[in-house]
This record gives structure tokens, C-alpha cells and sequence, in this order.
């Protein structure tokens, strides 16, 4: 008792986890792994040159940031590493070096550093980046190659989600091709295997909460159900095509750009799944994942402000209001 | 009342101390719309200044006439007719000019800057005052619009100064060897990134053109401008209503922000 160790006195919190950021962030790459490892097999060793592309000038980019803004260094948190790496799942293999990283820049400087670094930023920044390159770029984002193609002449293709929206006449990539991910697409985001193992893993060890997920999956499996008039096999194409998967795992779960209440969690994640089926079904892009996701990402503070919770024995101020005028 | 200033110090705020477009945040609409090139830029920060100039000398001239009650569509019918000449100026001069601006040459009527600068200024301080102070927020909107147009046209498009002989042709056909803007030399590798011609890269420049704005004229002791209350408004020392002992909340309801 004399030593003085057991019995401290302190201000709360007496708890706490061992999570650090560098910690969460390690996970989220091991979790990205194996899709990775799939896209290199599906999609040719280029894979490996533009995610190194990405991940170094992300990790570069926040470095420099961070000296010349003269705030401490952060690359040891991983968080660059993580962008990158989601920023090159949400582009074609076939893209221009240069391109790539000038989307990695853009993501770590504009997006994060100038708001303040990690868990300041107003919205993802790889979605931005991605935006930015699609409408910058339009013509190299939307090149697809042919998966398994690379060994010989890569071969051009159309994504599943054009050929659904009947853009082109080419057939449609069964189910079971497009569980494994061999069909035209981003190189991260084809291989529904892989990113399933993944989301679960991070589900597992508790670094997302199944809310955003479910609830963001669950709106598209819904309302596509309603569009396609039932049709179970409709719905599990566009369930696996596009970055739905990828999204709503990796991308929305984003904890700067997401909400922290759980109800407020589920109306986020069918916003994203609505906005997502919306731009799908209606609009003059074939998919609308990101863009889904980025607007999303602005409305958080407001679905937080309107969800947030009444304390236990206060009344609302209309009503409050009413009663003094009674 | 502000206090006397000297002539040099009314036309030099206007560039970057109270600059309209990055430190007042004026006229963001047309800011917004014509950035896209510089030629373009130009254009319309040289007619919006002309009409500034002129507005704000006949409204100073008018300002012991005007009663304060009906000031408003007083002043507006003065910027509207110098626009009307302005306009048809342009028009029989500069056509490429009129029909690349479209609706945002006739729009300089409801330009912040120009009824802002009569309200805030002309309208209580001298002639030859008013006319410097014209003169320099209308260099600073040009200058801004310039800035962010040169960004826009570099990155969004691999050309500097394109179409300039719409501009050039004022002076007379094929002046400066029918010299028509640069193409960057990097376009052919490098391709353009459309974003920035696009109305969000309109959006992204503006930010950060107004954060350097603001890191500027910090570094110069001014107040940053910020969106929360009237004293951190870098136009406080002139503004009218604060003066009266109001802010602008009560500005806003009579429906003149624009």
C-alpha cells in the first residue's frame, strides 16, 4: 500500500483499450490483403505497380504535409498506407502511372492534410481522390481490361454494371465467375470472395461494426429486388458487381467519415445504398457507389445532429415551450 | 465613420487586405461561373470594374439626394444603366467576348461587389474617394478572378491565355502576330485534368485561394475572415449598419444579398 501503486487516485476513464490508431489501421491492411493477392492473380503483376504507386506517393504526400504545415509527423499511424491502398482497389490496372498518383496526392493533401490530417477530414479521401480521376480522366478510368487476359494481349471488356444497363451487347459473366472476380472492373473490387473474407475479418476483430454494412448491402439487395420484379439472380449481380461490396465494407465504414451513433449508423448506410441503387437505375453513370458514399460522407453531421439521442429526464424544447404556455 | 485615409491606401486595400473575392467574399457567382479561362477572367473583371468605377462616382455624386429609405433601388437603377452600357460595348466590340460570358455580363448588375461597394462606401464618402476605392476593388476582382482562372486553365485544360485574340481584337484584327494563348508544352504526356474546368474544381481553387488570401493578409495583422459575426468581417470599420448599431442579420432581410 506504501508503494503507492494500488491505489491510485485518477480522473476517469480507469479503462482502456489497447486500440491504437496504428493498430486498426494494421488490421485494415491485412484484411485488404488477400483481395489484393487476387487482383494480382486475376489482373497481371501491374496491379502490384499501381498500388505501390498510390501507397508510396500517399505515404510521400502526407510526410511532405505534414513538414511543410510544420505539424508532427503521422506516417507512423498507417492511415496513408490504408488510403492508398483502398485508391488503388477503386481504379482500372490499366491506368497511367502518373494518374494514379496524382489521385494519391490529392487524397492525402487536399482531402485529409489541409482539413487538419486524420479523423478531420469531411469525407473519404480515396473516394475523392477517385471522383476527382473519373471526372478528370473519364476515358482511363473507364478503361477495363479483360481479367486473366494479362499473360498474353490484354484484352479490353465492359463491367458487368455496363453490360447490365445495356451499354453493350456482351454476355454477362456468371455468377460463379463473378463471385471469384473474373470480370472487367476496378482491380480492387471484382473478387466478392476475397472482400467478403476481408470485411468479416475486420468484423471479427471488432475494428467496424456490422451496422453500416448490413444496412448498406441489405437497402441494394432491397430495392433491386423491387427493380429487377423479384429476381433473385438480378439482385446478386448487382450485388457483386461495382464496388457495393468494397464500399460498404471498407469505404463507408471510414471512422472520421462516419457516424458515431448506432441508429445514425444504419440511416447511413441506407443512404448510401439508396443513393447507390438511385444513380444505378436512373442516372447516366453506371455505378454510383463513390459518389453515393461522398455525399453520404457530407450529410453525417446533420444525421447526427438530428439523431441524437434525448437525455434520460429532459423534455423537448416544443414541447417545453407548450407547456409553459399551458 | 472610418477614419481619413489617404488615396493610395483606399485603392490599395482592394487588392489584397479586403480583396473582395477572397477576404470579403463577394461576388462569388460570377467568380465561380467565368474562372474557367483567363481571357474570359479578364473580360469580366474589366467590365465589372468599369462599372464599379462609374457607379460609384455617380452614386457618391447622388448620395446627398438620394433619400436613405429608397437607396437601394436608387442604386441599382445607376449600376443597372451603366451596365446596359457596358454591355452593348462589349457586344459591338468584343462579340466572342458578349458570347462567352452569356448571362453573366448582364448579371454584373446584381454583383455584390458593385452594390456592396455602394452601400459600404460611395454612398457617404467623397467623389474622388469613391472613384479609387472603385478603382481598386475592381483591380482586386480582377486580379482574384485572374488567380483563379490561371489555375483553372493550367491544370483544367494545358492552355494559358487561350482565345486571347477575342480580347486582342479591340486593338484591331491579328494584333501581336495573331497571338492566341500558349498550349503547355506537358499536354501531350501529361493530359489535363478536366476537373478543374468542372464546377467542383471551380469550388476546390476558390478554398484554397481564399485560405492564401487569408494566411497573406494574417501575416499583415489583419483579421481572418471568417463567417462568424460582424467584428471579425474585414469590412466592419465601413460597414453602415454596424455603425447603426445593427449587423447584418437585418441586412439580409431586406433581400439585397445576392
Amino acid at each position: 500500500m506504501v508503494d503507492g501503486k494500488k491505489l491510485l487516485v485518477s480522473a476517469s476513464p480507469h479503462l482502456r483499450t489497447k486500440d491504437t490508431t496504428r493498430g486498426i489501421m494494421l488490421d485494415v491492411v491485412i484484411a485488404l490483403i488477400p483481395t489484393l493477392v487476387a487482383a494480382v492473380i486475376l489482373f497481371g503483376p501491374r496491379v502490384l505497380a499501381v498500388t505501390a504507386t498510390t501507397v508510396i506517393t500517399a505515404v510521400l504526400s502526407e510526410f511532405l504535409a505534414r513538414k511543410v504545415m510544420k505539424r508532427h509527423n503521422t506516417i507512423g499511424d498507417l492511415s496513408a498506407v490504408v488510403t492508398g491502398l483502398i485508391l488503388a482497389f477503386n481504379l482500372p490496372v490499366s491506368i497511367p502511372l502518373w494518374m494514379a498518383a496524382i489521385g494519391s496526392f490529392f487524397a492525402i493533401v487536399v482531402v485529409k492534410q489541409m482539413f487538419g490530417g486524420i479523423g478531420q477530414n469531411f469525407a473519404n479521401p480515396a473516394i475523392v481522390a477517385r471522383i476527382v480521376l473519373l471526372l478528370s480522366f473519364g476515358q482511363a478510368m473507364g478503361n477495363w481490361t479483360a481479367p486473366l487476359s494479362w499473360k498474353t494481349d490484354a484484352v479490353s471488356t465492359a463491367t458487368p454494371l455496363a453490360i447490365l444497363g445495356g451499354e453493350t451487347a456482351e454476355a454477362l459473366p456468371s455468377l460463379y465467375h463473378m463471385f471469384l472476380g473474373i470480370r472487367g472492373g476496378c482491380l480492387g473490387e471484382t473478387c466478392s470472395v476475397t472482400l467478403i473474407i476481408g470485411g468479416l475479418y475486420l468484423l471479427a476483430r471488432r475494428v467496424i461494426s456490422y451496422k453500416i454494412p448490413v444496412a448498406f448491402i441489405g437497402t441494394v439487395a432491397v430495392v433491386m429486388l423491387i427493380a429487377g420484379k423479384g429476381d433473385l439472380e438480378f439482385v446478386a449481380y448487382h450485388l457483386m458487381s461495382g464496388g457495393v461490396l468494397l464500399g460498404a465494407f471498407f469505404m463507408a465504414t471510414d471512422y472520421s467519415t462516419s457516424p458515431i451513433k448506432s441508429n445514425a449508423k444504419i440511416v447511413f448506410g441506407i443512404g448510401c445504398g439508396l443513393l447507390t441503387c438511385l444513380i444505378r437505375l436512373f442516372a447516366s453513370l453506371p455505378e454510383g457507389v463513390s459518389f453515393a458514399i461522398l455525399i453520404m460522407n457530407l450529410l453525417v453531421p446533420h444525421i447526427e445532429t438530428i439523431m441524437a439521442p434525448k437525455p434520460f429526464g429532459t423534455v423537448k424544447e416544443k414541447k417545453a415551450k407548450e407547456g409553459e404556455a399551458k | 465613420m472610418a477614419e481619413k485615409k489617404s488615396l493610395g491606401k483606399e485603392f490599395t486595400k482592394g487588392l489584397i487586405a479586403e480583396n473582395p473575392v477572397f477576404r470579403l467574399v463577394l461576388g462569388t457567382c460570377p467568380t465561380l461561373a467565368t474562372s474557367t479561362s483567363v481571357v474570359n477572367a479578364l473580360g469580366m473583371g474589366i467590365s465589372a470594374m468599369i462599372v464599379l468605377v462609374c457607379s460609384n462616382i455617380v452614386i457618391s455624386l447622388l448620395r446627398k439626394v438620394i433619400p436613405s429609405k429608397v437607396r437601394i433601388p436608387a442604386y441599382i437603377v445607376v449600376i443597372a444603366s451603366f451596365v446596359t452600357i457596358v454591355q452593348m460595348i462589349v457586344k459591338a466590340f468584343v462579340p466572342a467576348l458578349d458570347a462567352a460570358l452569356g448571362v453573366f455580363l448582364p448579371l454584373i448588375v446584381v454583383n455584390c461587389i458593385i452594390l456592396g461597394r455602394a452601400e459600404a462606401f460611395a454612398g457617404k464618402n467623397s467623389v474622388i474617394a469613391s472613384a479609387v476605392d472603385g478603382l481598386g476593388m475592381g483591380v482586386g476582382f480582377t486580379i482574384a478572378l485572374c488567380c483563379m482562372a490561371s489555375v483553372r486553365e493550367i491544370l483544367g485544360a494545358g492552355t494559358f491565355l487561350a482565345g486571347a485574340q477575342n480580347l486582342l481584337v479591340l486593338f484591331g484584327d491579328n494584333v501581336l502576330n495573331g497571338f492566341n494563348g500558349f498550349t503547355l508544352p506537358w499536354t501531350e504526356v501529361f493530359n489535363p485534368m478536366t476537373v478543374f474546368i468542372l464546377a467542383p474544381g471551380g469550388f476546390l481553387t476558390f478554398g484554397l485561394l481564399m485560405a492564401c488570401a487569408n494566411k497573406l493578409a494574417e501575416s499583415k495583422g489583419k483579421p481572418r475572415a471568417e463567417l462568424g459575426g460582424c467584428q471579425a468581417c474585414p469590412m466592419a470599420k465601413n460597414c453602415a449598419l454596424l455603425a447603426d448599431g445593427k449587423g447584418c442579420s437585418e441586412e439580409k432581410k431586406e433581400g439585397e444579398q445576392v
